[in-house]
């Protein structure tokens, strides 16, 4: 099921959480919702969800006008930061949930609750936690039973607020990628809120970045990441760097119209001889090692601007860079903007 | 939720590195027990020692007493009144305040506290203002010939205000550190505001009920200012079973004094132990709530 997202606005104490935000979520596609914190990508969740209600605008499920219809009536499934099980029952009764508060008339048998909470509780590979209390699981568990609860009641849109936001680095990288082959295998239409741009660009078929209650960009992961169209989007998607002026003639040169050029850290080449007339001459200041890739500090000379690089390991030590080094550094892929934009 | 593992063990490690020498922290568990003793011990002793000086028999006979009974059951009519209607009262108030946001919110905690800080005889002379034979309400209620103060309705009355606070207070925090998140979820799974109340909020705070009930049940009981300004202390009709030992203190009867005190000395103790396990659950659960 589509979601179309038509001029919502919502205020909350004179703060504009939503300014005017208007987004089309295809049917069966994997959303990211991607921000800083703050920039209403939450709230726009919980508008869609019928959890708030706009101040103007409205939301169509379907091309049906949704705005006004209750929580109850909108048929989402809604997976929340910090779980939100019920407590007091066991796995099998938070899952059963959905159905069992169904009116007699429309609620399935015992029976085929339970086959299809079992079913549930395979799906997400955890059905011999079934009698267990929510106090008793992980917190990758917990939340994949939140999930299994959602999808109990077959909702026509799935909805995620920071799934794994709670979660540790480990168990984080492992559920996301579960996510995806989950929704692979069940196609409806889900919207998740992160604030991690390597989660969006991993999970996700289309990411929406927002800032201050504003859609920045809405397109697939390559779009958002190749083709950035704000300096906002191209710096949250990755570290860059910026000079306050356009890459040319082996210097940055300052333009009148206050050009801002933007370089990805990896899309740095460093070298003892220059390669052509892009290249800077800088010297390095610091090298820090990450794991896989280093991170090359380097001061441009004659600017007082630094550049932070990032190499693979092995592109560095084939270099073999020391700390005081005079080198060249080489822009690859240049995106220039004119600055009348404030991050 | 890295957080607050972080913050439990900067505690944890707190107390251990920044701790009292021994010999200080014996001092003041010492000082404690005897303050204690002092001050809760013995006179609990003092009540059942004199209460049974003259023996089983007097005792049972000092209770027995018609004036008695009629008091005890006042008492507990008193109690199985207020009790209830602070409860609806206090689980509505605190699932308003934890769980939304209302204007006037700030006046209604203030106003909940109220009873705490008014003095319970002032809070019997308010009754005795609006519903004595003098008060604003007065004139009206006599000539309806319905009688409030020097009568059943007035000690519940004055019960009923004194014992306002004990639940709502008890719960108020207890449903703010729990959040609204399962009671979104709940709604958000198709649940009516009926059911969510009664499967999702309510087993979640049943001990921090428990606890406030009981707290409230032993106050309504042993409650002694507010009551005795509106009883008119009538033998066998207006007296509950604090103004009952009082009347019997005053006229040297230490025995029964002492018996019918016994009685409350009972209860204290019996809520003494259900509150601590009530406790126990609350911090328990406030605490896996912490967790996350």
């Amino acid at each position: 099921m589509s979601i179309e997202i038509e001029n919502v606005t919502k205020q909350f104490n004179g703060f504009t959480a939503l300014n005017d935000v208007s987004l089309t979520i295809p049917s069966g596609e994997l959303v990211a919702l991607l921000g800083p914190s703050g920039c209403g990508k939450t709230t726009l969740l919980r508008i869609i969800a019928g959890l708030e209600s706009p101040d103007g605008g409205q939301i169509l499920f379907n091309g049906e006008n949704t705005t006004d219809r209750h929580v109850r009536e909108r048929k989402v499934g809604f997976v929340f930061q910090h779980y939100a099980l019920f407590r007091q029952m066991t796995v099998f009764d938070n899952v059963a949930f959905g159905l069992t508060v169904r009116p007699r008339s429309v609620r399935p048998s015992k029976g085929e609750i339970r086959d299809r909470v079992m079913g549930l509780l395979k799906l997400v590979q955890l059905d011999f936690l079934a009698d267990r209390y929510p106090a008793q699981l992980s917190g990758g568990q917990r939340q994949r039973i939140a999930l299994a609860r959602a999808l109990a009641v077959e909702p026509r849109v799935l909805l995620l607020d920071e799934p794994f936001g709670a979660l540790d680095a480990q168990v984080r990288a492992e559920l996301r990628r579960w996510l995806r082959r989950l929704h692979d295998e069940i196609h409806v239409t889900s919207v998740f809120v992160t604030h991690d741009q390597e989660e969006a660009l991993e999970v996700a078929d289309r990411i929406v970045v927002m800032n201050r209650g504003r859609v920045e960009q809405a397109g697939t992961p390559d779009q958002v990441y190749d083709q950035p169209a704000n300096p906002f989007v191209l710096n949250f998607l990755g570290n860059v760097n910026l000079f306050h002026g356009r890459l040319q003639h082996g210097g940055i040169e300052p333009d009148s119209r206050n050009t801002v050029s933007y370089v990805r850290s990896h899309d740095i080449e460093i070298e003892r001889t220059p390669q052509d007339s892009t290249a800077l001459r800088a010297e390095v200041k610091h090298i820090q090692k990450l794991g896989p890739s280093v991170r090359v500090t380097l001061a441009v000379a004659g600017s007082g601007e630094f550049i932070e690089a990032e190499l693979t390991r092995d592109t560095f030590q084939n270099i073999g860079l020391q700390q005081g080094e005079s080198v060249y550094v080489r822009p690859r892929q240049v995106r220039t903007f004119v600055e009348d934009y404030q991050i | 939720m890295s957080s607050t593992t972080e913050n439990h063990t900067a505690r944890h490690n707190g107390i251990r590195t920044v701790g009292e020498p021994a010999i200080v922290r014996w001092l003041l568990t010492a000082v404690a027990m005897a303050f204690l003793a002092l001050f809760l011990a013995l006179p609990l002793a003092a009540v059942f020692s004199q209460a049974f000086e003259k023996g089983w028999q007097t005792y049972l006979a000092a209770l027995k007493e018609p004036d008695t009974l009629a008091a005890v059951k006042l008492t507990l009519l008193t109690a199985a009144v207020a009790v209830p209607f602070n409860l609806a009262f206090g689980v509505v108030a605190s699932w308003a305040i934890a769980k939304f946001s209302f204007p006037g919110k700030n006046l209604l905690i203030t106003l909940i506290d109220l009873p705490f800080s008014v003095s319970p005889v002032i809070s019997g002379l308010i009754y005795v203002l609006i519903f004595g034979r003098q008060g604003w309400l007065g004139p009206w209620l006599e000539a309806h010939d319905l009688k409030i103060i020097f009568a059943v309705p007035g000690i519940i009355l004055a019960t009923v205000f004194v014992t306002f606070p004990f639940i709502a207070r008890e719960l108020i925090p207890l449903m703010e550190s729990q959040g609204k998140d399962e009671e979104e979820a709940a709604i958000v799974l198709g649940a009516s505001g009926l059911q969510t109340f009664f499967r999702v909020t309510l087993p979640n705070i049943r001990w921090g009920i428990i606890y406030g009930v009981i707290l409230c049940n032993a106050r309504a009981m042993g409650e002694f200012g507010a009551v005795s300004v509106v009883s008119g202390h009538i033998r066998g009709m207006t007296n509950t079973v604090p103004l009952q030992v009082e009347i019997l203190y005053n006229e040297y009867n230490y025995t029964a004094a002492f018996a019918v005190a016994s009685l409350l000395a009972l209860l204290a103790l019996v809520t003494l132990v259900v509150k601590s396990v009530a406790e126990w659950n609350v911090r328990r659960q406030m605490k896996s709530q912490e967790r996350g």
